[in-house]
């Protein structure tokens, strides 16, 4: 198991709010995403973070990835605390946490080509030559089994899934050590989720890769997951590792979202016997 | 192509059928040109009748939209009552005045929108986008006709423009650079008064189309690589926003051109607008239909030109009308 691995990313006591105000009013109001969020990420492993649609995931995930910035709290990687960073030092650190997100219709730009794409970020973050962001572009698409002969096509000719392979490479173009994916299987078909699931399972066997797995589905997570995060109303309620999880869940909305699963039963089952072997 | 073409055969049947219902409305009309001179004591129906046979103006109404069809072929487009000469000629003059005149307009209305628009969004909630809310929202509400009136005043008051016309007297025969400076300083106060009608509606819809861009995925991630605000505003979300704004060229060329027939009657510019308002009072006919055609026509070419450039612009077009699609 690689639970015991040391932690690539900590966050303590992080919180978000928003503020809003009354149209015609002046007093302003703070919506609350989360609070005291506390969570661990390990080093070479996938940390599932699950909950229903406006547990404050999504807005969790954002803060991680430098998106929005939290309200309070540290995010501790290594060794410097993010928040507290200036835009200047964030922006080296933006290589190593990369994020995909859920639709990849509308996160590729649709006036590039896919090698322009995941030329992108280089370009951005003045990486290499003209001809080495070309040559490393048609590496990527070739690493998530995108034929490299479409390298001049936009992305609107590509499938759902193979855009979302495409988005990957994208964010592999950086290398980065946290990829952080938002509910980045649950618009596409199965097959094409097999694919991807396929995909970042290689990734973390052959790079040693870290991911923060956003989804709002336990049952997608339970057999891909290390360790899962359960959130309700912007709180973390429970972080186990996962067989523990299914086995040994503590909270009772965990327990809820665990009934709620159809097919409970034969997943426990294969959980149980895996952690028998 | 596919896509073009059906926009411009789309285009053809529209134009034909606004010269066909403008000529309809004008004839139903009560009185025609010949009306004043009917209550001259001095000109006797004999003379009238002779001059209704001699324009045609005493044929049946098919018959007389048949013959402008033909004149439209070769440029006549009818005959002026008014000026006892063909429509076409004066026509061409007067749209080219007021060509240059909404043209000027347009270029500058939209190269003071964009900034705007892009930097409210930018600081969508902020001080500067209040500013420009509110500024824009006043310039709604004031009435077109005030704003020009107010214009013209100023050039009264002040003398710092010219208050009407389009050349000073006794320049018209000047070298090419002094007349064209004339024209410009005649151009700037009827030009402004139209960029400042359309304004507060371009800034407006820029705002939100790049509002919604700046929210969207693929500019989160490019955020998330840690790209510069500029580069991310004028080169990322600008050309995505791209598609409802050139919508909104064709569209914003339309109430242009509606607007400029008011602001070159205000300010005397000697455009398609003084000339419909004269030929409307005094019923010349062909000299209306001809206008109100040309007026459409131009309002179409906007459009189908704001068509060729979404064309050009958004893959998305492109793809559907190559049958692939996403």
């Amino acid at each position: 198991m690689k639970i015991g691995s040391e932690a690539l990313l900590e966050v303590r006591g992080l919180g978000k709010e928003f503020a809003q105000r009354r149209t015609f009013s002046r007093t302003r109001f703070a919506v609350r995403a989360f609070e005291d969020v506390n969570l661990t990420i390990r080093r070479g492993t996938t940390l599932a973070l699950v909950g229903e649609s406006g547990a404050g995931k999504s807005t969790l995930a954002r803060c991680l990835a430098l998106l929005e910035k939290p309200t309070r709290g540290e995010i501790r990687f290594e060794g410097a605390n993010l928040p507290a960073l200036r835009k200047r030092e964030l922006f080296s650190v933006r290589r190593k946490i990369q994020m995909i997100f859920q639709d990849p219709t509308s996160a590729l730009n649709p006036g590039m080509s896919a090698a322009e794409i995941i030329m992108e970020p280089l370009v951005i973050q003045r990486i290499g030559t003209k001809e080495g962001r070309q040559a490393r572009a048609l590496e990527l698409m070739e690493s998530v089994a995108l034929p490299a002969a479409s390298a001049s096509k936009g992305p609107l000719e590509f499938s759902g899934g193979q855009r979302q392979r495409l988005a990957i490479a994208r964010a592999l173009a950086l290398e980065p050590s946290l990829l952080i994916l938002d509910e980045a299987c649950s618009g596409l078909d199965l097959r094409s989720q097999e694919l991807i699931l396929e995909l970042l399972g290689r990734l973390q066997r052959t790079l040693g890769m870290t991911f923060l797995y956003v989804s709002h589905d336990l049952r997608s997570v339970a057999e891909f997951a290390d360790e899962i995060a359960v959130m309700k109303d912007g709180r973390i309620v429970e972080q186990k590792p996962a067989a523990e999880l299914f086995e040994n869940p503590e909270h009772a909305y965990t327990r809820e979202l665990l009934a709620a699963m159809p097919s409970m039963e034969t997943i426990c089952a294969g959980r149980l016997t895996e952690a028998a072997l | 192509m596919k896509f073009l073409a059906r926009r411009f055969a789309h285009a053809i049947v529209l134009l034909a059928a606004i010269s066909f219902f403008s000529f309809a409305l004008i004839q139903l009309a009560p009185g025609d040109f010949f009306d004043a001179m009917r209550v001259n004591p001095r000109i006797s129906q004999k003379t009238i009748d002779g001059l209704r046979a001699e324009y045609g103006a005493d044929k049946p109404f098919p018959i007389r939209y048949a013959r402008w069809l033909r004149s439209l072929a070769n440029g006549e487009l009818g005959v002026s009552l008014a000026y006892n000469s063909p429509v076409g000629p004066i026509l061409a003059v007067r749209a080219r005045n007021t060509l240059l005149l909404t043209g000027v307009a347009t270029l500058l209305a939209w190269l003071v929108a964009i900034p705007i628009g892009i930097w409210s969004a930018a600081k969508r909630g902020k001080f500067a986008d209040r500013v420009a809310g509110a500024a824009t929202s006043t310039l709604l509400t004031i009435p077109d006709l005030l704003l020009f009136l107010a214009l013209l005043l100023l050039a009264v008051r002040t003398g710092w423009f010219p208050a009407g016309g389009m050349i000073s007297p006794g320049l018209e025969d000047a070298g090419f650079w002094s007349k064209a400076g004339d024209i410009a300083r005649h151009l700037v106060l009827p030009a402004l008064g139209l960029a400042a009608v359309t304004l507060p509606m371009l800034v407006r819809h820029i705002r939100s189309a790049m509002i919604e861009v700046l929210e969207a995925p693929f500019i989160r991630a490019a955020r998330g690589h840690g790209i510069s605000r500029a580069r991310l505003l004028w080169r990322y979300a600008l050309p995505a926003a791209s598609n409802p704004l050139i919508s909104l060229l064709g569209f914003s060329i339309g109430t242009m051109l509606s607007a400029s027939l008011l602001v070159e009657v205000v300010l005397s510019w000697p455009g398609l607008g003084p000339l419909l308002v004269e030929a409307i009072l005094s019923r010349d006919v062909y000299v209306v239909v001809g206008a109100v055609l040309l007026s459409s026509v131009f309002l179409v070419a906007g459009n189908l030109i704001a068509d060729l450039l979404l064309f050009a612009a958004d893959p998305r077009i492109r793809l559907d009308s190559r049958g692939v699609n996403g």
